[in-house]
């Protein structure tokens, strides 16, 4: 499969690469590859990161190498949704172990993998900043905080819902 | 109520926009430094004040600054570390979530100490609603003169971008987020040569911590002296800690540096107490990588002193009796808590982030994690407490970056204050797997105000 962004996505891509200075595009790398990995779904294929790596005028190895190094870049095809669970330290303490054998028993899925309908992965994660409000999770863009059973209830409720409307 | 230089405005509703900051007096400071004063004097008001990077290492600001290189014809860099990865730590997000104008106008005023023209704010992936936020502060700061070409008519130009990491831990070391920035790996580099002398783009860079940037405001605006006053010895100034684990009030306060640990976990202003009326039993006060101290050791030193929140204090008695103020993560434990799981936690948390390229840190990271996992899981034998013991020691000192030490401190203190309650785990290998060790000598003497 090949990939080309459209002309908002490819404007933004030049949004990015006009903050460094001439000649060191290559420092668009991970903002470019979020915007890959957003523009199309959710992860990144060989194809398009070998696109990326032809955009910022650098080897595909570069691409590949940064890719496999940061834990937000997806190597392998993932849900809709991706339930990020924290399970450092200070969730643990307050009960994140719970909400996580909860979560994997509602969707019937271990962590790392996808439920049977493409619709949620769930990932565990590695403190995400939010240990305040723990226990916690990241969707998308959003953290979602002081987890419960029932609140877990309702997030999984919400985004079915945007799936089968 | 203690003094509040960086978080005063933080209950004005809108003080998110550009409009209520500005009334609320905001950009002051930049137009005095950039009218009224120099790069040079910006420098030795950040030197008086005594600041000290709030990013965990306590180096002093002002010294930071006085050894960027200034090689004619060589951009300088000034790069906000807004990569917050430090298990506890999260006060940096509030700052920039409520407050985003107070870091932009901290960093024009520091751009200008350092001759920066292009600034950037390495911010961790994972918080992709603040860089929205952050750049919806920097259109309005532009719009309103304060960025871009000739920043009230002085000829100063600033630029401000926001870069988004993608989750790795270790680009909260300087060197790493500048590899990161430069679209690598986040592999940390080999000092010397430092960034002051070849950081971004090999040019002369300084990277600080987004609440030491928001804290050079106050500074310039009182002067330097008069920030000093505040605090005690060389914890100037105010800190921002995030309080989490089990409190009645988990959340973002600034202090002031004189108040003691007990009242702040105690006190109705900050912690609230131990949620649900249970007992202390251990406290990481500086973020995970600091040494955690029973909460004998915590709230008073081994000579019986009160310990109070601030660097030197919490310090005291080195790491065999104390721990450090670090970032200012105040990761809370109650008596139902086990040290071997937390313990374990955290290591997993290193090994995950270990970047690899030093042996001691990326295979002692995980042998940590492996033998943890196998005492509490109830296979652990009690030459395994020596094992983890020796392990932590040859990764301590023998890595690159300091990510060695970070995963070798919380294991150490772990097996030195809570050595008993790891043998209690291997010894009771059933009884462990249902019921905690508990309280034991650790609250002991410890006094709880009623």
């Amino acid at each position: 499969m090949t990939y080309t962004f459209n002309d908002t996505q490819m404007a933004e891509l030049n949004r990015l690469v006009a903050r460094y200075p001439e000649g060191k595009q290559k420092s668009a790398l991970l903002p470019a590859l979020h915007l890959a990995q957003d523009s199309f779904d959710g992860w990144l294929p060989t194809e398009l990161m070998d696109y990326i790596a032809n955009l910022l005028k650098i080897e595909p190895i570069e691409v590949y190498e940064v890719a496999s190094f940061y834990s937000m870049f997806n190597l392998k095809p993932v849900g809709k949704f991706i339930f990020e669970v924290c399970q450092t330290g200070p969730c643990m303490i307050s009960g994140s172990d719970d909400i996580i054998a909860y979560i994997q028993e509602k969707l019937d899925i271990k962590p790392g993998e996808t439920t049977k309908d493409g619709v949620f992965t769930l990932k565990l994660v590695e403190c995400l900043g939010a240990c305040g409000y723990a226990p916690m999770m990241q969707v998308g863009k959003i953290f979602r905080e002081h987890l419960t059973k029932e609140k877990v209830d309702s997030i999984i409720a919400e985004y079915r819902a945007t799936v089968t409307n | 109520m203690g003094v509040k230089l960086l978080l005063d405005k933080a209950n004005v509703p809108g003080i998110r926009t550009y409009e209520v900051y500005r009334r609320e007096g905001g950009y002051r400071s930049v137009e005095k430094a950039l009218k009224e004063m120099n790069p040079e004097s910006i420098v030795e008001e950040v030197k008086k004040s005594g600041l000290r990077g709030r990013g965990g290492a306590g180096f002093p600001t002002g010294m930071k600054w006085s050894f960027i290189a200034k090689p004619e014809g060589v951009p300088r860099h000034l790069v906000c570390n807004a990569d917050e990865s430090e298990p506890g730590t999260f006060k940096d997000r509030y700052l920039m979530e409520f407050i985003p104008h107070l870091l932009l106008e901290g960093l024009i005023v520091s751009s200008f100490a350092l001759g920066s023209h292009d600034t950037y704010i390495y911010i961790r992936g994972e918080y992709a609603w603040i860089t929205d936020i952050l750049e919806e502060a920097i259109n309005e700061a532009k719009a309103n003169g304060w960025l871009g070409k000739n920043i009230l008519g002085t000829g100063f130009e600033c630029n401000i971008h926001v870069h988004r990491g993608a989750g790795a831990y270790i680009c909260g070391e300087e060197t790493a987020l500048i590899e990161s920035l430069e679209g690598k790996r986040g592999n940390p580099r080999i000092k010397p040569p430092f960034p002051a002398i070849q950081g971004l783009w090999q040019r002369p860079t300084v990277v600080n911590n987004v609440e030491t940037l928001a804290a050079i405001v106050p500074i310039i605006n009182m002067g330097g002296e008069e920030y000093a006053k505040i605090g005690v010895g060389r914890s100037t100034g105010t800190k921002l800690i995030s309080a989490c684990g089990n409190i009645n009030k988990p959340g973002v306060y600034e202090i002031d540096m004189t108040i003691s640990v007990e009242e702040f976990i105690y006190s109705d202003e900050y912690c609230g107490g131990i949620k649900g009326g249970k007992q202390l039993k251990a406290c990481i006060p500086g973020g995970s990588s600091v040494p955690i101290l029973p909460a004998n050791l915590l709230l008073k030193t081994a000579t019986g002193e009160t310990r109070y929140m601030n660097y030197e204090s919490l310090s005291d008695g080195g790491f065999a009796t104390g721990s450090m103020l670090g970032s200012g993560g105040f990761i809370v434990l109650d008596e139902d808590q086990c040290i071997v799981k937390n313990t374990l936690t955290l290591a997993r948390f290193y090994r995950h982030e270990s970047c690899g390229q030093c042996s001691p840190c990326r295979e002692g990271t995980g042998w940590m994690e492996k033998i943890l996992h196998k005492i509490e899981h109830g296979h652990g034998t009690i030459a395994d407490i020596d094992l983890l013991w020796d392990i932590q020691r040859k990764i301590e000192g023998n890595t690159i970056c300091p990510l060695g030490d970070a995963a070798a401190w919380p294991v150490a203190a772990a097996i030195r204050h809570f050595r008993d309650e790891f043998e209690w785990h291997i010894n009771n290998p059933v009884l462990s797997q249902t019921s905690n060790f508990g309280l034991q000598h650790y609250a002991d003497p410890i006094h709880v105000p009623a």
